[in-house]
């Protein structure tokens, strides 16, 4: 029982930050039909931004993450308004060039502001794990912040879509543009709300996985294509998907180490997202072709 | 110039270099239905697309309780009264029905509650299906949803653009009726058809176009019994 049991807790709590950031990507995707390639930057950002208020300015961590994912929210805000907002309509690569462009630069502004070393927010005491009854796996309390924050965060946004009015004008953009266009919502104001809440949560990822494992500029490269793979996994342009795929992903390559040497865990990934790119495109939860909205 | 609800002055229409509209002119009174009739291609749908601000490159003047409206934007249009539905299935598919209508009135600031109420009492069928997704419903159901969804601003002038495409014949026929009660509730009402009986039978008056050019104009009974109208609109149904 112990390391499977284990394995699965490694698989639930990486899982929750993929979604986290899948629904960045999917939500995007939903209306613009875009794959902002940026989004893992967003979170690295997030990251960094968390250690900056924490760490360099000494406030509390709880404080330093809402101003992590604030700092982050104005930040997708103006990614969007000047390097994207101008090339709707253009067609789909121009975006999506502009978009690794974004990435590539928010990497080297990291570099340059927080130098290519590592920063952590560990303080170096060493975290004991707490045993589970029954099941015989290791957790620990920063592990268990994780699940819970970003299981929390996932129902919030689920109730925000479900039930407010911009939630409820999100769907309808994502759903019909035109028609968005003619009962009188504003389809870019949308679009800024749903950069500005993907971002958040991209952030909310940074920050919980950073107070983990150690922040280097290009940290979100590898858990950007991750978490893309979970958009593509559970259907992009569906959250629930991103939520499931996430987690999928999570435990297909946690418990994947059971048979394939660890080494090979960033490839797993991988080889899931060839896979549904091969034979299932449009994922689990996925729009059929035909139904999508062009933007 | 201000009796009429509408006025629209010599306007040219044109989509990149084509131009598609040529010196139209009409005008709909306060609670008429005008149809809008005429072969395919013939311009219809773009005079509503005019009307409601979405084409970019146009001359001429359009009035709108005595404001020029050329220059307005379908947000501004809603805001003054005008509501529209376009051609085609144009319902929130993954919304449900309830969501639909609200998003009729995304733009008002006050409760819903009440005018949703009202749309329910006047197409009953929609009320048993409000939590289901609009993508399901049947065609006539979906332009049921559409047509309630533009009554939520409570317009003055409504266009409908081919509201009975692709139905069956009895849901056609119910789609009119309602038409006609909407407008007894003073709502003036544009609707373009292509196959124009129905909708010339409910209509106050009615213009033919062709080619992007007013051909003709009469009241909606005269053009049911006009030859040339029946021969080349009428004919096939
Ligand atoms: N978005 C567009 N871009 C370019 N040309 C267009 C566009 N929409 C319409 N047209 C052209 O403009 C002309 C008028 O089109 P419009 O849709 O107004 O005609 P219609 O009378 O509504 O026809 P139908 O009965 O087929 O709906 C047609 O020649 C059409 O091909
Ligand atoms: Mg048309």
């Amino acid at each position: 029982m112990g390391i499977a049991a284990q394995l699965i807790i490694n698989g639930i709590i990486a899982g929750g930050i993929y979604a986290l950031v899948a629904l960045g990507y999917t939500m995007v995707y939903g209306i613009l039909r875009f794959i902002n390639f940026a989004h893992g930057e967003v979170f690295m950002l997030g990251a960094y931004l968390g250690w900056v208020f924490n760490i360099l300015l000494g406030v509390n961590v709880i404080v330093a993450g809402v101003l992590a994912m604030l700092g982050c929210a104005v930040a997708g805000f103006v990614i969007d308004k000047i390097a994207y907002k101008p090339l709707r309509g253009r067609g789909m690569l121009p975006p999506l060039i502009t978009a690794i462009g974004i990435s590539l630069f928010l990497q080297a502004l990291a570099i340059l502001i927080f130098g290519a070393q590592i920063r952590t927010f560990r303080t170096g005491e060493v975290v004991r794990g707490i045993t589970i009854p029954f099941i015989d796996a290791i957790i620990t309390k920063i592990q268990i912040v994780i699940i819970i924050v970003s299981v929390a965060l996932m129902v919030a946004l689920h109730f925000y879509i479900k039930y407010t009015k911009t939630g409820k004008a999100m769907r309808a953009v994502a759903d019909n543009y035109e028609v968005a266009s003619i009962v009188g919502i504003n389809p870019n104001k949308v679009i800024s709300y749903v950069f500005i809440i993907g971002s958040a949560l991209a952030a909310a990822g940074g920050i919980l996985v950073g107070m983990e494992q150690n922040l280097t500029p290009t940290m979100g490269v590898s858990i950007g294509i991750k978490s893309f793979t979970a958009a593509v996994v559970g259907g992009i342009g569906n959250i629930y998907g991103a939520v499931l795929g996430g987690f999928m992903i999570g435990l297909i390559e946690n418990i994947g180490i059971w048979f394939i040497p660890s080494g090979y865990k960033d490839a797993i990934a991988f080889a899931v997202l060839l896979f549904f790119l091969l034979f299932k495109p449009t994922g689990i939860f996925g729009v059929k072709k035909g139904e999508e909205v062009s933007v | 110039m201000t009796k009429h609800l509408l006025t629209i002055k010599d306007l040219d229409s044109w989509y990149g270099q084509m131009q598609v509209l040529h010196e139209v002119k009409m005008h709909i009174d306060k609670g008429e239905i005008v149809s809008i009739i005429g072969p395919n291609g013939a311009g219809k749908s773009t005079i509503l697309k005019n009307i409601f601000g979405l084409i970019e490159k146009r001359k001429g003047k359009i009035f709108f309780d005595g404001k020029n409206i050329i220059k307005s934007k379908p947000e501004n249009l809603t805001k003054l009264g005008i509501t529209y539905v376009p051609q085609g299935r144009s319902v929130f598919p993954n919304l449900t029905v309830q969501e639909n209508l609200e998003m009729g009135g995304f733009i008002r600031k006050d409760d819903l509650s009440e005018d949703i109420e009202s749309v329910y009492k006047k197409f009953p069928g929609l009320k048993e299906r409000k939590d289901q997704k609009a993508g399901l419903l049947s065609g006539g159901e979906q332009q049921m949803v559409a047509i309630g969804r533009a009554l939520m601003l409570k317009p003055k002038l409504l266009l409908l653009d081919e509201p009975s495409l692709g139905l069956s014949p009895q849901m056609k026929a119910l789609i009119f009726e309602k038409l006609i009660e909407v407008n007894k509730d003073g709502v003036a009402m544009v609707i373009v058809e292509q196959n124009a009986k129905m909708s010339l039978n409910i209509s106050d008056r009615a213009y033919v176009l062709e080619l992007g050019k007013n051909k003709m104009h009469g009241k909606g009974k005269d053009m049911l019994r006009n030859k040339d109208v029946a021969k080349l609109y009428l004919g096939g149904g």
